[in-house]
């Protein structure tokens, strides 16, 4: 009888087991912090454009892996970034890096931007020397504000 | 037979799209009524044709006629009705069959609501609109046909994919081609107010109505793309500067910019070049974006297909359609005008300049998204290029504030000639609060960022501006009653403006993110919400087994919500699916979603879950934006009644006003 | 005189779009002119050997990443074959260089050793795969988590390097070897870096 009793009590025990607080799935949360950062700005280059921070593609997680172990190596970031560039080539970075050839991408707004309001101011002081005013008549100038006054009222 | 009926349809609708893109242009340029009055009649025979293939496809999914490649290629027996209804558009031929049938339907709608236009330019708009229709339905019948027969028929379908089974398929695609072809209806209006050399401020009051209402469809579309990428892809992102996410972008901001032209044009008959192109160009970054999702030039997860003949012929499409207007507007440009005098400071000058930055805008976008192209093609393949959100973010931020910042100006500057201190002594107090709060309010919340301070400066500065002139209205001139709906339509969609940077700063800001293993019972805090992870059942859906995950969500002792997150494995494809649950509120979403189980562990769970604050405000202020268009479309000036004196007198009327709004005293109040 | 500024600018775009539509998916390959990066790994069939590219220098040589697991691999590995075998049916279409060193190949003048890296594989698998289809390869180093992979740039099986005698990785071909682009392109530039110094 005392068998059974302390059967069925220590049955009980799981129950009581202590659910707790839970734990981070990364083993140091400081390096994934640092790889997510990392590679949110990477490609996946087996993907359709995904970041390599959220591709489930396994070249994706070994590549991951990859940046974690050299991050807890105490790599920088920047060391980080070229060794990958030193095999993939700039086309894994989503932030094009400032070369010869990317220039223009980087500058072109910028140079959009002062072309868009230089021919802005050009083109108004142009045109205030070329719009003449049209001389209305009296009349005609009674007939426009009446049209204009229906139009509110409308 | 019904496929049959459908293809069949397709062609008897591009033999009417034929004679509606040729007669009615033809008669106008010849005064020929008769020819000219083709138009709409035959306009609603393609409309009928079209529909009815429509019909004959979506009859096809929802009969689950696997005779059907494409049916095959994208449906399936298990796949519930609605999607079945929806894989109609999951794939390149059917996409394409539903901007067709848009693009009739737009037809028919201009063809219903132009009896108060004159006639040359009623057949001339639907005659453009008509060639358009012929491009489509040539590119579908020779080269994407979706009513191709496989033989022998398989037996059950390759199922749509299960990210798309979702209602956001149903609404986003119709939505976002609603804004797309639409803006066929601005491109025709410009053709043919181009043709026939009558570029005044009538056309743009004809032009206006049509391009808001694009506009609020494309507004909504992507709207709705971004909020379905936030619930279903489980990472909590919305916007990723994917090419075909900016391939939607891009006609949006050219289009803003078109309907805030066109409002000049209306009212002062100024910018009529500019308007033109601006048209021209909305359109054309349709088509542009139609072909960047088909050809295969750039890499997207959106992309349809990747098929280099198609995209022979869309660039073909695209060349002969833009470049046809170009022509034409490079022809006809001297003839254009340039309407009502302004001064440097002006309501004019300022829509000039937000033209001007939403063009630079559009630029930018475009830019970084066809530079991979560039370089590689320049480089000879050897010379591969990403750009990504990194670099969209860092110049696109640039261009925004100014803009912003203007925007808050151009409602209160007067028409033709305004004063910078009258302008600063009805702003100064809206600017030193919205500073003093931008700065301060980050320190209340926890974290301040130059960032976040910039985000909030420009959101309150907006609403600020935005309430002081309601209230200065309010007050003087003679309450709110008398204000147009176009102006509370403004004022709300400026107003949308500011609440969506709100959401993307605080979010951006203040968001947190915990990825923990969680058996049942354990809990995580994230954002001062508990979420306690009790465990996961096996769970069934229509086509699916799933893994169901209870979470409960608790702020103190009290119980917020209950969320069940997903795991799905769709049978037929198996393929898996994170399924994420989102608790959403006015002031914050909590969202969860289950990663793999962990083995060897007694039912533990990778977990994700996120405390986005203010995220809902971000579509939130999009809604608004589209609610705005509406409002300034229900304006008794757009409205259809039977005016006689319109339509006799509409050409006197446009060029009378021209001259009156020029030198009569400048109306400054009403929008 | 802006209105054909924008008609230039739209014909420039359309030129650009045209020769965007050959794109293709590859990455180009950085390696390329650069040494052939070191490592030090474990043969296929004799574990207790290892095996380095530096073994190589002296040699114009194919490095070959596969697995068993790999579908595409299946493909090329009786193009690795015959190359192995001394047995390529030439293609047509050949000019006379292209076709004399496919006779050289043929007649075992000259002889292109091919060095296989076996990239995230099991060794059981792996030696029973080659057990079925044959072995076109001098020895096989084997990369489990396949970090040499990555120093290599890999992006998928199978991708082959041709490695010049200092031990420069001079071509890449990413995906299947094919009777085709082995003759056009692999063989003549293997056979001319077997005249340089």
């Amino acid at each position: 009888m005392k068998k059974l009793l302390l059967a069925a009590l220590l049955s009980f025990v799981p129950l009581l087991a202590w659910a707790g607080e839970a734990k981070d799935l990364a083993e140091d949360p400081a390096v994934e912090k640092r790889m997510v950062a990392l590679a949110s700005n990477l490609r996946c280059l087996v993907c359709q454009n995904e970041s390599l921070a959220s591709s489930h593609a396994e070249l994706a997680e070994d590549l991951r892996r990859e940046v974690r172990e050299q991050i807890r190596a105490g790599k920088s970031d920047k060391e980080i970034t070229d060794y990958l560039v030193a095999r993939y080539g700039d086309f894994v970075l989503y932030e094009p890096p400032m070369k010869s050839y990317t220039l223009v991408l980087w500058f072109g707004p910028f140079l959009f931007l002062f072309v868009g309001a230089g021919g802005l101011f050009y083109l108004m002081r142009k045109r205030r020397q070329s719009v003449t005013e049209p001389e209305l008549t009296a009349e005609a100038q009674q007939r426009a504000a009446a049209l204009l006054k229906d139009e509110e009222k409308q | 037979m019904i496929p049959e009926l459908g293809h069949f349809s397709l062609i008897v609708a591009l033999m009417l799209a034929l004679v509606q893109g040729v007669l009615p242009i033809w008669g106008a340029a010849r005064g020929n009524a008769v020819l000219m009055g083709v138009a709409r009649p035959v306009a609603v025979g393609q409309f009928v044709f079209v529909a009815l293939a429509f019909g004959c496809l979506a009859y096809a999914f929802l009969d689950n006629d696997f005779s059907v490649q494409y049916v095959a290629q994208n449906s399936n027996s298990h796949l519930p009705a609605q999607y079945r209804f929806a894989a109609l558009w999951g794939g390149h031929e059917g996409s394409l069959l539903l901007w067709t049938f848009l693009l009739t339907v737009w037809t028919v709608a201009v063809a219903q609501f132009s009896k108060h236009l004159p006639q040359e330019m009623v057949a001339r708009v639907i005659g453009v609109m008509g060639l358009v229709s012929v491009g489509f339905l040539l590119f579908m019948l020779f080269l994407s046909n979706p009513f191709l027969r496989l033989l022998p028929a398989a037996a059950d379908g390759r199922d749509l994919n299960p990210l798309l089974q979702d209602p956001g398929m149903v609404i986003h695609p119709p939505m976002l081609y609603m804004g797309y072809v639409g803006f066929s209806v601005a491109f025709a209006f410009a053709l043919s107010a181009l043709i026939g050399g009558q570029l005044d401020a009538t056309w743009a009051r004809w032009s206006r109505p049509w391009t808001t209402v694009a506009w609020v469809f494309l507004t909504l579309g992507i709207a709705l793309g971004s909020g379905w990428a936030y619930y279903e892809l489980g990472w909590g992102g919305w916007w990723f500067w994917d090419p075909v996410e900016n391939a939607s972008f891009m006609p949006w901001l050219v289009g803003t910019g078109l309907v805030h032209s066109l409002a000049v044009t209306e009212k002062r008959g100024a910018f009529k070049s500019w308007t033109v192109l601006l048209a021209i160009g909305a359109f054309s970054l349709s088509l542009l974006g139609t072909f960047l999702v088909r050809s295969g030039v750039l890499t997207s997860v959106h992309a349809f297909t990747t098929d280099p003949q198609r995209g022979f012929f869309i660039l073909a499409l695209l060349f002969v359609v833009i470049g046809s207007s170009l022509l034409l507007y490079a022809w006809r440009a001297p003839k254009i005008g340039l309407g009502g005098k302004f001064e440097l400071v002006s309501r004019e000058t300022f829509l000039l300049l937000n033209n001007v930055l939403l063009s630079v805008a559009a630029a930018t976008v475009f830019l970084g998204t066809l530079y991979p192209l560039f370089v590689e093609a320049l480089s000879s393949g050897q010379r591969k290029l990403s750009v990504g959100p990194p670099y969209f973010e860092a110049v696109f931020l640039p261009v925004m504030v100014p803009m912003v910042l203007l925007m808050a100006l151009g409602p209160i500057a007067r028409w033709k000639q305004a004063n910078l201190s009258d302008i600063w002594r009805r702003v100064r107090w809206v600017a030193a609060g919205s500073l003093v709060l931008a700065i301060a309010l980050p320190f209340a919340l926890g974290k301040w960022t130059p960032l976040i301070a910039l985000g909030l400066l420009l959101a309150f500065w907006v609403m600020g501006t935005v309430l002081a002139d309601l209230r200065r209205r309010m007050v003087r001139d003679g309450g709110l009653k008398t204000q147009s709906p176009s102006y509370f339509g403004m004022q709300l969609a400026h107003l949308g403006i500011a609440v969506f940077i709100i959401g993307v700063t605080l979010v951006k800001g203040y968001e947190t993110e915990r990825d923990v293993r969680m058996a049942p019972g354990d809990t995580v805090v994230a954002g001062g919400y508990t979420f306690r992870f009790d465990g996961v059942q096996e769970t069934a859906g229509p086509n699916y087994q799933a893994m169901q995950g209870r979470v409960i969500v608790s702020k103190g002792d009290k119980t917020v919500a209950q969320l069940y997150p997903e795991k799905r494995n769709y049978m037929t494809s198996g393929m898996p699916m994170t399924e994420a649950a989102i608790d959403i509120g006015l002031f914050r979403d909590l969202y969860v979603s289950l990663g793999e189980p962990i083995p060897d562990s007694n039912g533990a769970w990778a977990v994700r879950v996120y405390h986005k604050p203010f995220v809902d405000w971000i579509w939130g202020g999009c809604i608004l934006m589209a609610l705005g268009g509406i409002l300034a479309l229900s304006d008794r000036r757009y409205r259809i009644h039977a005016r006689k004196k319109q339509a006799t007198e509409s050409s006197s009327t446009g060029a009378a006003r021209e001259k009156g709004a020029s030198v009569v005293a400048n109306r400054s109040k009403t929008a | 005189m802006t209105r054909y500024v924008i008609i230039v600018l739209f014909l420039v775009l359309s030129v650009f779009l045209y020769i965007g539509l050959s794109h293709d998916n590859t990455v180009p390959s950085p390696l390329i002119g650069k040494p052939a990066p070191a490592f030090v790994l474990q043969q296929l069939h004799e574990p207790a050997k290892q095996f380095s590219p530096d073994s190589m220098k002296g040699k114009v040589w194919l490095f070959n990443l596969w697995a068993s697991w790999c579908v595409s691999c299946r493909e090329e590995h009786p193009v690795l074959m015959a190359l192995s075998q001394h047995n390529i049916p030439p293609i047509k279409g050949l000019d006379d260089n292209q076709k004399t060193i496919v006779a050289r190949i043929n007649s075992s003048q000259l002889i292109v050793p091919i060095i296989g890296l076996d990239y995230k594989d099991k060794t059981p698998d792996a030696e029973a795969w080659l057990a079925k289809g044959g072995n076109p390869y001098l020895l096989n180093a084997t990369d489990p988590e396949g970090r040499i992979g990555i120093d290599y740039g890999i992006t998928g099986v199978p991708e082959t390097f041709v490695i010049d005698k200092h031990g420069v990785i001079r071509y890449k071909e990413v995906g299947v070897v094919t009777l085709e682009n082995l003759q056009r392109t692999i063989l003549p530039l293997v056979a001319k870096l077997e005249q340089e110094p």
